[in-house]
């Protein structure tokens, strides 16, 4: 019975990963470029839910408040891209890596600044209740986490391999100049990616907090679910996913099975020898560059 | 602009290009060696931490600058320089003098193990890979708790060289010249390098692997020479590190760092020497420009403002600002300047302007 408790929690915070991978990888598969601050992006998806729902900020009900924040992130994606990424247009992967780092720092600032350093806890309606199975008790709030990880990714999967505007996601990643002359328009394209993505991050932060208190420096999870999006094959959605399975699972495991301080490195261990035996991940997607 | 006119082959790979240049960089020496008679002890502690980190910055910049391989895991390499030759010292009773080069050449073979392994990668796998090393590093640091303290850390011996004492804090104006003493070598160091056959590879890998790879360079070892090269001096500084701040533990080389060196060197600009002297001297002398800054503003308007991370954010607009206007950094700006007066009045603006690449999926799916 342990052993399935564990595998259901490690399930539920794989799924958070994954869905912080996710995002990533969105990006990633659309503009070639990678998001360093996509764990700040929850963070600050998290935020907004929280300073909407709870007593001392506005206090709106957390229904109401959900919807806002996801398209308050889908706009703060949009606007990003807009007014700063859409100048790196055509530069290298490192130097928009490089400026995602400071724009996390910047968010984290920002975010402490408003509400706060301390942990605070989101008033949520799925927090701290049970549901009981046969013998068997699982959190609520793990088994929402859950479905909502795999409904999104479904939708996302679907999004990107059958709408016009996900093909058209794709062709801008895979030929930029090549796109341009198909008619689709690459930058709008660009900034609607990310605006998923934004809304992406505020559906894994609000999830996140509903499993514990948070405070501006989550968004350090974001190198977590990077190894995450990694181990997984980095371009591939499912390969978020199962990455970010993989993470959750390993930790708890890790940590009942393994002497302390040798546990917390099993991910980053893990993500070091894939990247040594199977540079590309478990789901790879590139092949020897040939000129 | 002054137009050598080049007599003989070596023109090409002198040391200075022309007398005025050597003559400029003379008086920089000069001046670095006359500062602790101009300034405070304060002062040249800290002139003392902008050059260690300048040493930092050019390990890096080895790596980065000129051979195009992002790494986001050089603080592994500070600590392992630094605990090094600590340990050196305390358990196997070595003088400084060899327990120094040492440190080096260990932090050197630790960074050609990882680049055996690593030589596949490249872009951002290669960030991603040396990122989980560097937070590797950290939690090793804690595991080998008898060895390296763990989480209490270790204290740096006062360094003896032959019976000469060199302390941060007793005698600040020998410490800064033992630091600037290593500073000069590794410059020189460096500049060699690229002056000879394997720097050159470090560009051609840099600029293109395939064409490198037909051009005869072996890409692999090209790339293991150069994560060993870079590794040492970081090493180096590492250890400088570790004897400045006096007291250390896991948490003085976390993942931040990494991160820290990284931006410092494309705030500095990339590729170059100086690159790593301008980053150094932002990341270094920025903590203490916030503060004079906070109490200014504080004794203004009579409320004290102290708000927790704000270095980190500030560090992060200024390197926003830079990435977005002005991508060659501090070194790349200042070239232009100097170039306007060398060309005046013919300079336009759009000299230094980088042609528009489109980009190009490696995915196949």
């Amino acid at each position: 019975m342990d052993v399935l408790q564990l595998f259901v929690s490690g399930l539920a915070n794989g799924c958070v990963y994954g869905l912080i991978a996710l995002g990533f990888v969105l990006i990633y598969k659309a503009t070639e470029a990678v998001n360093f601050a996509q764990g700040d992006f929850m963070m600050l998806g998290a935020f907004i839910t929280l300073g909407l729902t709870n007593d001392q900020f506005w206090g709106l009900p957390f229904w109401l408040s959900v919807p806002i924040a996801i398209a308050a992130m889908g706009l703060f994606g949009y606007l990003t891209e807009m007014i700063i990424l859409r100048r790196m247009f055509g530069q290298s992967q490192v130097s928009i890596v490089i400026l995602t780092i400071a724009m996390g720092f910047v968010l984290r600032f920002a975010a402490g600044l408003i509400w706060g350093n301390e942990p605070i806890a989101l008033e949520s309606p799925i927090a701290g209740k049970d549901v009981r199975f046969g013998g068997l008790v699982l959190g609520l709030d793990e088994i929402v986490v859950i479905a909502v990880t795999v409904i999104s990714t479904i939708l996302l999967y679907f999004f990107f391999n059958v709408t016009k505007l996900g093909v058209a996601m794709q062709a801008a990643s895979q030929n930029q100049l090549a796109a341009y002359y198909m008619g689709i328009p690459v930058k709008r394209v660009h900034s609607l990616i990310w605006a998923v993505a934004g809304m992406v991050a505020a559906v894994a932060g609000i999830l996140f907090a509903s499993k514990g208190s948070i405070d501006p420096s989550i968004g350090l999870l974001g190198i977590k679910a990077f190894a995450a999006a990694v181990i997984g094959g980095f371009g591939s959605l499912p390969g978020a996913l199962l990455g970010g399975i993989i993470v959750g699972l390993i930790e708890p495991f890790a940590s009942y099975y393994i002497a302390a301080g040798y546990s917390q490195i099993m991910p980053y261990l893990l993500l070091f020898l894939i990247l040594v035996f199977r540079p590309h991940g478990i789901l790879a997607q590139i092949h020897r560059k040939k000129v | 602009m002054r137009t050598v006119f080049k007599t003989t082959y070596d023109a090409d790979i002198n040391l200075f290009r022309h007398g005025a240049q050597a003559f400029w960089y003379l008086s920089l020496l000069a001046l670095m060696i006359v500062l602790p008679f101009i300034l405070s002890d304060f002062a040249i502690g800290e002139m003392t931490n902008v050059l260690i980190w300048a040493i930092a910055g050019m390990g890096l910049m080895i790596l980065v600058g000129q051979t195009g391989q992002a790494s986001l895991g050089h603080a592994a390499f500070l600590a392992v320089g630094c605990y090094a030759n600590v340990l050196l010292q305390e358990k196997l009773g070595l003088p400084f003098i060899l327990s120094f080069p040492l440190a080096g050449v260990i932090a050197g073979l630790s960074g050609v193990a990882l680049a055996i392994p690593t030589s596949k990668l490249h872009g951002i796998y290669l960030a991603i890979g040396t990122l989980a090393v560097s937070i590797l590093v950290d939690d090793l640091i804690v595991i080998a708790e008898p060895l390296t303290g763990g989480i209490n850390g270790l204290y740096a011996p006062t360094i003896d060289i032959f019976g000469i004492q060199f302390d941060r804090y007793g005698t600040p104006v020998r410490f800064y010249g033992l630091i600037l003493f290593v500073t000069v070598l590794v410059v020189l160091a460096y500049r060699n390098i690229l002056r000879s056959p394997l720097g050159r590879s470090f560009a051609a890998v840099r600029d293109s692997e395939i064409s490198a790879q037909a051009m005869g360079v072996n890409v692999a070892r090209t790339k293991a020479v150069a994560f060993g090269i870079s590794t040492a001096i970081t090493g180096l500084a590492g250890a400088l590190m570790g004897h400045f701040s006096g007291i250390f533990n896991n948490e003085t080389f976390t993942i931040i760092i990494s991160i820290q060196m990284l931006l410092m060197i494309v705030i500095g600009g990339l590729g170059s020497i100086h690159g790593a002297f301008f980053g150094a001297v932002v990341i270094a002398l920025l903590p203490q420009a916030i503060a004079r800054v906070r109490d200014g503003v504080g004794a203004l308007t009579g409320t004290s403002i102290a708000i927790p991370g704000m270095e980190s954010a500030v560090f992060g607009a200024i390197l926003i600002l830079f990435i977005l206007f002005e991508p060659m950094g501090i070194y790349g700006r200042w070239l232009k300047i100097r170039t306007y007066f060398e060309l005046f009045p013919f300079y336009r603006r759009d000299m230094f302007r980088r042609q528009r690449s489109y980009l190009k999926t490696e995915r196949m799916r």
